[in-house]
């Protein structure tokens, strides 16, 4: 399959002459899994952000499917329907219940009948295994509940493609290999390297790939002793 | 004592119906306020720059002038504009005015406390802003202003005393009543305040059961969190 499904070109992202990130390409085809990596404070949820529109970039487009979102004429609410969301922090509506964040959506966005949005929203529970949580409150809910809760409520939506902030904080590089098709090595607002997980992580060709890899790996090796000691 | 207890059963029935036109006027004044107050802080926070100077400069206004100033203005000013309305008409007026300045604040202080990522969570599922503010910024912040805003309903309660003074027939003007006709305005006048108070009574023990079942579990935790 070779039906790119996310182009971005040369985007560009600035605060002043703060320089977020810089002449971004890529391209993402159908079904790929695609994981963008590197220090922090170089733009990843910058990226991910400008790609959903919640922040405007300065240069460049974005096109899902072959419609360029960035385009002045774009509904930007008709855009965000189809890419989901699912942020660092969650981000859950607070007042709701779990079955109510996902059911929001499908009554006030897509205006399906309430009955069949509540179908539908129990299923989206169930595929994160969430169903004998739907009245809870997500201040009932523990982390990782709130994390299933919010892919629920995006993927509920039937969004082209998915965009998650910070899913994995406490992976190591190679499980993130296990899950991607495509990692992508970001640093100082520039992607430095792509490729295959076999490439980045065991043939790095940029010295700052391998730098950056080093690091992560001793920072892992660490984080373990630490738990064996606690 | 004795006495006082005599004026105070005499003027009983007088007493309850002035107490029925102050608790109107209380629900009138609070319900425009409540409309009126969260329009304003909504075109505070989220309003474009003109909205929002009109919004602060209605609360300015309206927060810094006396309400006896502005309910003669509306009862005794307005007619000279050519538009004359009743007492009652005009004390619902004012203090409804009046009420949404406070209010507005109380709304604005709740919507600020909650943090702009919940409207980035409500736009991220591809609803407009409105949308968001209307279904997730607004029931929130109701939630969280309830405390704070308890003062209102129990201030304006007793705030509408003025009103005694465009000659509306609130709980105020029986006891100036049954002050002038007994010749005991101590006695009148306490007696009104022990009416008053039992009224603000009620309304505390009714503001605390909205507080308890509008409560959401580990919410309140949730913002004190962020």
């Amino acid at each position: 399959m070779t039906n790119p499904i996310l182009t971005i070109k040369n985007l560009t992202k600035k605060y002043g002459d703060n320089v977020v990130f810089h002449d971004i390409n890529l391209t993402v085809n159908e079904g790929d899994t695609i994981v963008i990596i590197g220090p922090s404070g170089t733009g990843k949820s910058t990226l991910l952000r400008c790609i959903n529109l919640l922040t405007r970039a300065d240069e460049g487009q974005v096109w899902l499917d072959d419609k360029e979102i960035t385009a002045k004429d774009c509904d930007e609410d008709v855009v965000r329907q189809h890419i989901g969301m699912v942020f660092q922090n969650f981000l859950l509506f607070n007042h709701l219940t779990a079955l109510d964040n996902v059911l929001l959506g499908l009554t006030k966005v897509k205006h399906m009948k309430p009955e069949e949005a509540k179908v539908k929203a129990l299923m989206e529970l169930e595929r994160v295994g969430l169903s004998d949580r739907a009245g809870h409150y997500p201040g009932q809910l523990s982390g990782g509940q709130q994390q299933r809760v919010a892919i629920a409520r995006a993927l509920a939506m039937d969004p082209r493609i998915m965009l998650f902030d910070e899913p994995t904080s406490a992976l190591d590089p190679e499980l993130i290999g296990e899950v991607s098709d495509r990692i992508v090595f970001l640093e100082k607002g520039s992607i430095v390297e792509e490729g295959t997980p076999d490439e980045l992580f065991y043939h790095p060709q940029h010295e700052r790939t391998r730098e950056f890899l080093w690091k992560i790996t001793e920072l892992y090796g660490k984080k373990e002793t630490g738990k064996i000691d606690g | 004592m004795a006495d006082w207890l005599q004026l105070f059963q005499r003027y009983l029935p007088d007493f309850i119906k002035g107490a029925g036109v102050t608790i109107e006027l209380t629900a009138v004044g609070l319900t425009i306020g409540f409309v009126l107050g969260m329009a304003l802080a909504v075109a505070r926070v989220y309003g474009p720059k003109w909205l929002k100077a009109i919004a602060i400069g209605y609360i300015e206004i309206f927060r810094g002038t006396p309400l006896l100033v502005q309910l003669f203005l509306i009862y005794y000013g307005l007619p000279s504009l050519g538009l004359t309305l009743s007492q009652t008409l005009s004390a619902y007026l004012a203090l409804g005015l009046n009420s949404a300045a406070y209010q507005a604040e109380y709304f604005r202080g709740a919507i600020q406390a909650i943090g702009s990522s919940q409207m980035t969570a409500g736009r991220a599922i591809g609803l407009s802003r409105w949308k968001t503010i209307w279904y997730i910024i607004l029931p929130q912040a109701m939630r969280l202003m309830i405390p704070a805003w308890s003062n209102e309903p129990i201030s304006l309660l007793k705030t509408t005393a003025v009103v005694f003074l465009i000659a509306v027939q609130d709980l105020m003007a029986k006891a100036k009543h049954a002050a002038t006709d007994t010749y005991d305005p101590i006695g009148s006048y306490l007696a009104v305040a022990v009416v008053y108070l039992v009224m603000v009574f009620v309304l505390n023990w009714g503001l605390k059961y909205l507080e308890r079942k509008t409560r959401i579990p580990g919410f309140e935790m949730e913002v004190n969190k962020s």
